[in-house]
């Protein structure tokens, strides 16, 4: 996955010794450790960079109901296309995955945590399932952990089915509960009522690596890397129209230019940011950097090359959020169907201006209205692909329609 | 930012969500933590406590704003947003229905984007609704229509589908399910699931291909509904509603060989006036009876009337199976239930049939009365059965069921041919032209127009056990039943409390048996110093909580007599009573029903004279006889806990 090339640099994630974060960790009290996380300030790496620090805290802060407990869940659903670094560390690094996982109960007084897999990634869970076992025997999990009386936590895992609306918290959270992977109304938000309504902290497999990561050498360290707004290494899966496809690792706010020259793929048309509901930008945005600030991204890079036709790619997405929406909110349902109908009247020549003003008001409405980021986040790709090539695709020639020659 | 508080409405549930039910705060601590907030709603500030939702918010400071998927009765969903609002500091708009205060804010409801965004959603909506209104059941009381003009809906925005989608599903007697008119709401979802805990309708699949649907696709007769009728109610559009029957009727009237009569019952009268514009509770009783012979019935009888006499059936049942068990030492089920509301016989039937020894066997009034009109109204009239067309005007749609059950055919025909609704009547009343509130009122037909105080407070949940008590208290003590409770109101078990339970010791028993009882019973010694323990649920959700105490031994395990209703409110809140319906809905139906108790001549069912004629002439050796029980008491089938 790491393309051997010879010139290959380790990542970081390679150079931290397993444990070291956690020992770090338990050193501090629960307010300073959150503290330590604050000053780091470390944002998500699941694509929405909420402050994790913020999130910890809160769900410290929240009550919890009469015999109940609060919960970690790992968000390992890795659904957004273009997106496969969290494979990279569930296979690699699993250990400081659950490192992170151990340090946020300890921050929030967690006692049971949760890794949600993503059903495709089947196949490690055998490998995922020992390594906790080793865990466990060497004391890192189960009853006073580290030798703390009181903190008792342990982790199970527990499968998707291939939905990628579950990677939503709340739709994640309803499937564990065993119900539709249907996402909640917020407020309240899970650091409130999560699984089970009692406080729940979710995050994405890279978050908490890095945060064994920032444990173990400092928070000054990791904030001395990338920007100001977006602190830090992020990894980044690279896919497409390139010679190098691969999981890349740099530091926040590389240009998209710098991240296209180490990739092989600087004759590219246009990138998509951020998976399918990320923005697709055109070569005149490549001095663009891709940090929280500016061109934000879980890590889903995708090129495309000079010979691609963006509606068609446009086409690709629409299709992925009619598939993959829920189907609860009237927006995103609908909605998408509606997006994707239009784009194949653009297919065929059929789609007047006019009513292509109207998808773009209808787009308006499902980021505004829609319950969930699906909904909020689908119509990016066709308003960027539209606004970015409208002329390749306005003048483009009608695709023949059947029979027709 | 959320709060460490958790707010007092759960409006975080996702629409099917079964799982354990949130206790909300309780509003004395909301305010006691600090709890009282300002909002400004379009400019107007209004304080509320914490949790409460926007939409709450914006209703008590007189803003309305417009809502689809939310329905009083139901846990919130916030999957159509329509509702949605503009909330300073947010990015996106909100659902009002399910955003609870939690700190002071700003908020707008009409702005350009809130507009935008409900007029889209309306036109998303009609871009797969497929049915033309003219031909719709809910044409001029439909949600989304009154939306789409609300929105100012002029032309299909994002097209509209011309044809039918999916078949009808006619295969119940009771409910019909066209889903080319589902906008996908999930109210009958959340009120099978979460409100009746039946859970017959579940959405299936996902994205633009979910679809509201039954256990493996299967027609609606061949699941475990029980007819209760609650999802009509609440389904905004006409994808839902009753099997209609009223052509039927109207061939019957039309045709001059048969004699058609009607009975109706108490909670269509208090009810119906709704179909025609006046205020919940507006009782239409004598205006309805002369409006029933305009449209043609040859005769109008009173349904109070057999609950009377179901009344003196059942309470004997239920002091000959104390007498059996205290005095004879024989094994008999206890607690005895109530057997009137067939949604809920059906509900026992699937989810505990090894409870159906506990059903009284004594008919439900309205077929009682239909077994007694073809044989003795038929005998006294000389009039052949055959020729006789029994009409049941019924809150009700699980009547429908009811009456096509095979073994209710006691007379040697169909005892009650055809169920009607409230809502159905009031069409029939429409297409006569009548205007049901102008009609001068008329009094019912003999013999069987005499009704007591008791037999109109079926109607509401707790009437049937209140009805029960006047006459099981007065008879068994031989004193008035005034003594016990005031003006015989038998207050504790009125109400709306999901499960109310009442002890009533025995302090005194009559030393005569009365005539009527003298066959069952030797003596009511037996009965001296025992305390009578009772209770009432309604909604199977509240039987259902009411049967697993019973199954664990609990205190309902030690009750005598229990009633159950199948619908919340009892039968005002039925599944033909006129849409919309509400807790003030039902509260005022139920107003009207002991109003009309209260004024009431004869307010116990065994002073009926005309049940008492009846037993003196037809059921001549007494209730529980072999002849009423010939005609007058049923029996009943297990059924299966998903299917059949």
């Amino acid at each position: 996955m790491i393309p051997r090339d010879g010139k290959r640099t380790p990542l970081t994630f390679e150079s931290i010794t397993p444990g070291a974060g956690l020992t770090a960790a338990l050193k501090l009290s629960r307010a300073d450790l959150i503290a330590e996380l604050a000053a780091s300030k470390l944002r998500g790496r699941g694509g929405a960079g909420f402050p994790t620090a913020t999130k910890w805290n809160l769900a410290a802060a929240a009550r919890v109901q009469e015999g109940q407990h609060k919960y970690v869940v790992c968000n390992a659903d890795e659904g957004e296309p273009g997106t496969f670094k969290d494979r990279v560390l569930l296979l690699d690094h699993a250990d400081l995955v659950f490192e992170g996982m151990t340090i946020a109960a300890r921050a929030i007084g967690a006692r049971k945590g949760i890794l949600y897999l993503r059903a495709e990634y089947i196949y490690m869970r055998r490998l995922l399932e020992a390594e906790l076992i080793q865990r466990r025997e060497a004391g890192l999990l189960g009853s006073a952990i580290g030798g703390l009386e009181g903190f008792d936590f342990d982790i199970a895992i527990r499968m998707g089915a291939g939905a990628y609306v579950c990677g939503e918290e709340t739709a994640l959270i309803e499937s564990l509960e065993g119900n539709r992977g249907e996402p909640r109304n917020r407020p309240p938000f899970p650091v409130d009522t999560g699984f089970l309504r009692q406080p729940t902290v979710v995050n994405n497999v890279e978050t908490l690596a890095a945060v064994a990561a920032i444990f173990a050498k400092g928070a000054a360290w990791f904030r001395a890397i990338g920007s100001e707004q977006s602190t830090g290494f992020k990894l980044f899966s690279v896919s497409g129209d390139c010679e190098r496809p691969g999981v890349y690792e740099f530091p926040f706010a590389i240009t998209i230019a710098d991240l296209l020259s180490q990739v092989g793929g600087t004759n590219a048309k246009a990138v998509q940011v951020g998976g399918a509901s990320g923005t697709c930008l055109p070569a005149s945005e490549f001095g663009r950097r891709l940090a929280f600030e500016d061109a934000a991204t879980g890590g889903s890079i995708i090129v495309f090359g000079p010979g691609r036709d963006m509606l068609l790619v446009a086409k690709n997405f629409m299709e992925f959020f009619v598939e993959e929406s829920c189907g609860q909110c009237t927006p995103c349902r609908m909605g998408n169907v509606k997006l994707l109908e239009g784009i194949e009247m653009l297919e065929r020549g059929e789609c007047s201006s006019a009513y292509l003003s109207e998808l773009f008001g209808l787009c308006e409405t499902m980021q505004l209205a829609s319950k969930c980021g699906l909904g909020q986040s689908s119509p990016n790709a066709f308003l960027s692909i539209m606004h970015g090539f409208r002329n390749e695709i306005m003048g483009r020639s009608p695709v023949p329609m059947r029979g027709e020659r | 930012m959320s709060s460490p508080v958790s707010p007092s409405v759960d409006t975080s549930r996702a629409p099917t969500s079964q799982t354990v039910k949130n206790d909300p705060l309780p509003s004395d601590v909301a305010e006691r933590i600090g709890g009282s907030i300002t909002v400004q709603i379009d400019g107007r500030d209004v304080k509320v406590p914490m949790g409460t939702t926007l939409l709450e918010a914006a209703k008590r400071v007189g803003v309305r704003i417009p809502t689809l998927c939310h329905h009083p009765d139901l846990c919130v969903a916030g999957v159509c947003r329509v509702c949605v609002v503009e909330v300073e500091g947010q990015r996106g708009l909100q659902a009002s229905c399910a955003y609870p205060v939690t700190s002071s804010m700003k908020v707008w409801t009409h702005t350009r984007k809130v507009r935008q965004a409900r007029r889209h959603i309306i036109d998303l909506l009609l871009s797969t609704h497929h049915g033309e209104c003219y031909s719709c059941k809910r044409n001029n009381n439909c949600e989304l229509q009154a939306l789409a003009r609300e929105c100012g809906v002029d032309h299909y925005r994002f097209g509209h589908v011309t044809e039918s989608q999916c078949p009808i599903d006619r295969s119940s007697h009771a409910v019909v399910r066209d889903m080319d008119k589902c906008i996908l709401c999930r109210r009958c979802v959340r009120t099978c699931i979460d409100m009746q805990e039946v859970g017959v309708l579940e959405a299936i699949g996902r994205s633009s291909q979910t679809r509201i649907s039954t256990y493996l696709d299967l027609p609606l007769a061949d699941v475990v509904c029980i007819n209760c009728g609650q999802c009509i109610n609440r389904c905004p559009t006409g994808a839902l509603h009753a099997n209609d029957s009223s052509d039927d009727v109207w061939r019957a009237i039309d045709d001059p060989t048969k004699h058609v009569v009607i009975q109706t019952a108490p909670s269509p009268r208090a009810a119906i006036g709704e179909c025609f514009g006046c205020e919940p509770g507006t009782s239409m009783t004598y205006p309805m009876n002369t409006a029933l012979r305009t449209v043609g019935f040859d005769k109008v009888f009173d349904t109070n009337f057999s609950a009377d006499l179901t009344i003196v059936e059942e309470g004997t049942e239920l002091l000959r199976r104390l007498h059996s068990a205290l005095v004879l030492q024989q094994p008999v089920a206890f607690p005895q239930f109530t057997s009137c509301s067939p949604g809920w016989v059906k509900f026992l039937e699937h989810f505990y049939p090894e409870y159906i020894p506990n059903l009284s066997t004594a008919k439900s009034p309205q077929q009682m009365f239909g077994a007694v009109i073809k044989t003795y109204y038929a005998k006294q009239h000389g009039l052949d059965p055959k020729d006789i067309v029994t009409v049941a005007l019924m809150p009700c749609s699980a009547k429908k069921f009811e009456c096509n059950r095979p073994e209710m055919a006691d007379s040697g025909f169909k005892d009650v041919d055809f169920g009607l609704t409230t809502r159905e009547m009031a069409q029939m009343f429409k297409e006569a032209a009548i205007h049901l509130p102008d009609m001068p009122g008329s009094d019912f037909d003999d013999p069987f127009g005499t009704s007591t105080g008791s037999g109109v407070i079926f109607g509401a949940t707790g009437g049937v056990m209140e009805s029960a008590l006047r006459m099981v208290l007065e008879l068994v003590s031989g004193s008035p039943v005034e003594k016990l409770f005031e003006h015989a109101n038998i207050v504790p078990v009125r109400g709306f409390e999901g499960v109310r339970y009442l002890e009533i010791p025995i302090t005194q028993v009559s030393p005569k048996v009365p005539a009527l009882l003298a066959r069952v019973i030797p003596s009511f010694e037996f009965l001296k110093g025992a305390t009578l323990k009772v209770a009432v649920a309604h909604g199977t959700a509240n039987a259902r909580r009411v049967m697993e105490d019973i199954k664990a031994g609990g205190k309902f395990s030690e009750c005598h007599f229990i009633e159950f209703m199948g619908c919340i409110g009892g039968c005002i809140g039925g599944g033909g009573q006129p849409i919309p319906t509400s807790p003030e809905i039902r509260a005022a139906r139920a107003r009207a029903l002991y109003q009309e108790d209260a004024v009431a001549v004869v307010r116990k069912s065994h002073e009926n004279p005309a049940v008492l004629k009846l037993y003196e002439q037809f059921f001549t050796d007494g209730p529980g006889g072999h002849l009423s029980h010939g005609l007058l008491h049923t029996s009943y089938v297990a059924r299966g806990k998903h299917i059949g």
